[in-house]
């Protein structure tokens, strides 16, 4: 143990602050800036108290329309919703087949299944980006461009998440396979009523994880939607930024990414709890 | 018609010229209401012979009845059996009730007629307040009594208990032992239990079976297992400490052991190679050196609180004697001599292992 030292302690606070500092600081300025007008912001330098623009500039980030410099606004509600949909339907699709797909291979034996796996973890190595370009014409072909399921099916298949619920159901005991046969439960039964119930707190932990990646997905959107009312909102606010001389919506620009940082952060906040609630009843 | 029957059950891993044989088919009966324990060293097969009655493992020769009914090609939950595991294998998620209700809850009984069965195995295992607990909140006995629960409940036709008193300790095992015994004497299901421990082998068993090497090497009650074994491995396997064998060579009232002509009150049962089996507890120690009496010199005492065991060497073989504590006993390095009753002297033959005579 380090011995409590009043030096020790002053360093370490300044430490922890100027982290804080690095973290915390740009997210007050984004805050700040979207409060106050666009006029004010350009303002140099820029003040750092709030503005009183605030419900103005989120009504019209959220709902869109003209803003005092006559520029078009796109509503954000609309990308917010298609970002959640999105990552939803990623994060929960992921679990799923993840979950199915471990399951079989952990606990069936049939012709291939290793040279499954192993194809399967070798797709571990391969990000979306280096397959970009064969899956948007795979999205494409199948007329897929500007759809959920083309923001969504490329990326729900997931080696990583694969691996981790395999991992996790070779650490439960055999006995309780061979217990759940002798009670009669079929291999579904199982998955559902022991598998499912035991794997709570890594489901937990992966949906968090993959709700954020969903949420912040990028360069996929950026490429298969043309269309206005299928960008999501991290991508929506790099089209918020004018080309050329037009000037940017600064205060609406900076509530919008206020607003893009609200759901991952509620995510989690509420699957916090699950943690800790996961790691305090760690049984098994 | 018994309650199980295994008629030449084979296991064999893998196929063809490789095949690891691990049971040599074992021929067994099991009557109504019988406890049978199964016994004998790891490796033996016993555990595995178990798995195949449950299901778990599957036949690869033989057959196997329970109920009069040829289970071969049964799920473990068609097979009218319940388990009890080693480590328990409770469910860690689900409350006791649960645990105990989740094969009645597949088998789609009525909620009432669960609660109730759940509730009469809960009373007889005295875990009627822990209903609500999930198994991480109990202790070692008290989730080997759920396991026990949750056998009772399901009313199968076989109890299967796979070594379940191995996690337990020493004071809780024997006391375990006795609630089994007392189970089983209040519902009479046929029972076929599984241990590498002989005391628990002798004190739960109306008859026992051992094994080793995945072949059966004896099936009886536990006083003939322990007073006529059927082969030296039998002799040396149950008891503690184990017989002593002498290997040598018999003719008429001598018996030519270790270099030693060692004479006998009684002629042997054949002549030739035999081997001699006496238990610790039937050598009697004497000082008279009078003709038939056999040298052992004492290499050893442990005072075991009721009774002292003697270590000494007879000739080259390894000798051990059991006395009363109380009775006198000789200092280390002393050269006592011994004598056992007829009666008390088991004849092997040396080549085959099997017991020859009475």
């Amino acid at each position: 143990m380090v011995e409590r030292s009043p030096v020790l302690d002053v360093v370490s606070h300044v430490v922890l602050g100027l982290g804080v500092l690095v973290i915390a600081f740009p997210v007050y300025v984004t805050f700040i800036a979207s409060t106050q007008t666009s006029q004010e912001i350009v303002q140099a330098p820029m003040s750092l108290a709030p503005g009183n623009n605030m419900l103005e500039t989120y009504r019209i980030a959220l709902f869109g329309g003209e803003t005092s410099f006559g520029a078009r606004v796109s509503p954000v509600s609309r990308m917010m919703w298609v970002s959640l949909v999105s990552a939803l339907t990623i994060s929960l699709g992921k679990i799923a087949i993840s979950l199915l797909s471990a399951f079989a291979f952990v606990y069936f034996r049939f012709p291939g299944r290793s040279l499954c796996f192993w194809l399967v973890f070798v797709t571990l190595m391969l990000p979306v980006e280096v397959r970009i370009f064969p899956t948007y014409k795979v999205v494409s072909d199948l007329g897929m461009l500007n759809s959920y399921a083309g923001l969504t099916i490329p990326l729900i298949a997931s080696a990583t998440a694969t691996f981790l619920f395999r991992q996790f159901f070779l650490t439960v005991p055999d006995e309780l396979v061979e217990a759940a046969r002798i009670d009669g439960a079929g291999p579904l039964r199982f998955f559902k009523d022991v598998l499912l119930p035991l794997s709570a707190t890594s489901i937990a932990a992966l949906f968090v994880i993959q709700f954020i990646y969903g949420w912040n997905q990028y360069l996929w959107p950026l490429l298969m939607t043309t269309d206005e009312s299928m960008y999501p909102v991290v991508m929506g606010i790099k089209r918020m930024f004018g080309g050329g001389d037009a000037a940017n919506e600064w205060n609406v620009i900076m509530a919008t990414a206020i607003l893009a940082m609200i759901p991952p952060a509620v995510v989690v906040l509420l699957m916090q709890r699950w943690f800790v609630k996961g790691l305090v009843d760690a049984d098994k | 018609m018994g309650a199980i029957s295994l008629r030449k059950v084979v296991k064999r891993y893998g196929s063809g010229a490789t095949a690891n044989q691990v049971i040599h088919g074992v021929d067994a009966e099991v009557n109504e209401g019988e406890f049978v324990v199964i016994v004998g060293p790891s490796g033996c097969g016993k555990s595995t012979l178990l798995r195949m009655v449950a299901g778990l493992e599957e036949i690869s020769g033989g057959e196997i009845s329970i109920a009069g009914r040829v289970v071969n090609q049964l799920e473990p939950a068609e097979r009218d059996i319940a388990m009890v595991f080693q480590n328990y294998a409770l469910y860690p998620h689900m409350t006791v009730f649960e645990n105990m209700a989740y094969g009645l809850k597949i088998a789609k009984v009525p909620m009432a007629e669960i609660r109730q069965r759940v509730d009469k195995a809960a009373a007889i295992l005295e875990l009627g307040p822990f209903l609500a607990r999930r198994p991480r909140e109990l202790s070692g006995g008290q989730r080997q009594r759920v396991a026990m629960g949750r056998a009772i409940v399901r009313q199968p036709a076989v109890f299967l208990f796979d070594e379940p008193l191995s996690n337990l300790d020493a004071k809780l095992r024997a006391q375990t032992r006795l609630e089994i015994q007392k189970l089983h004497r209040e519902l009479g299901i046929t029972s076929l239990f599984v241990t590498h421990d002989q005391v628990e082998a002798m004190t739960l068993a109306e008859r026992m079976i051992v094994m080793n090497a995945g072949r059966m090497e004896q099936i009886g009650t536990p006083d003939e297992v322990y007073h006529r074994p059927a082969t030296t491995f039998v002799a040396a396997f149950i008891g503690s400490p184990p017989m002593n064998l002498l290997r040598g060579q018999g003719q008429g009232t001598g018996f030519q052991s270790g270099g030693q002509l060692l004479s006998l009150t009684a002629p042997v049962p054949r002549a030739g190679e035999l081997v001699l089996g006496i238990r610790p507890e039937h050598v009697e120690l004497g000082n008279d050196t009078a003709a038939g009496g056999w040298p052992v010199r004492v290499q050893a005492l442990e005072m075991l609180g009721a009774e002292r065991l003697v270590y000494g060497t007879l000739g080259e073989t390894l000798f051990t004697a059991r006395l009363d504590a109380t009775a006198p006993h000789p200092a280390i390095g002393d050269v006592v001599n011994i004598a056992a009753r007829p009666e008390h002297m088991h004849w092997f033959d040396a080549a085959t292992s099997m017991r020859v005579g009475a």
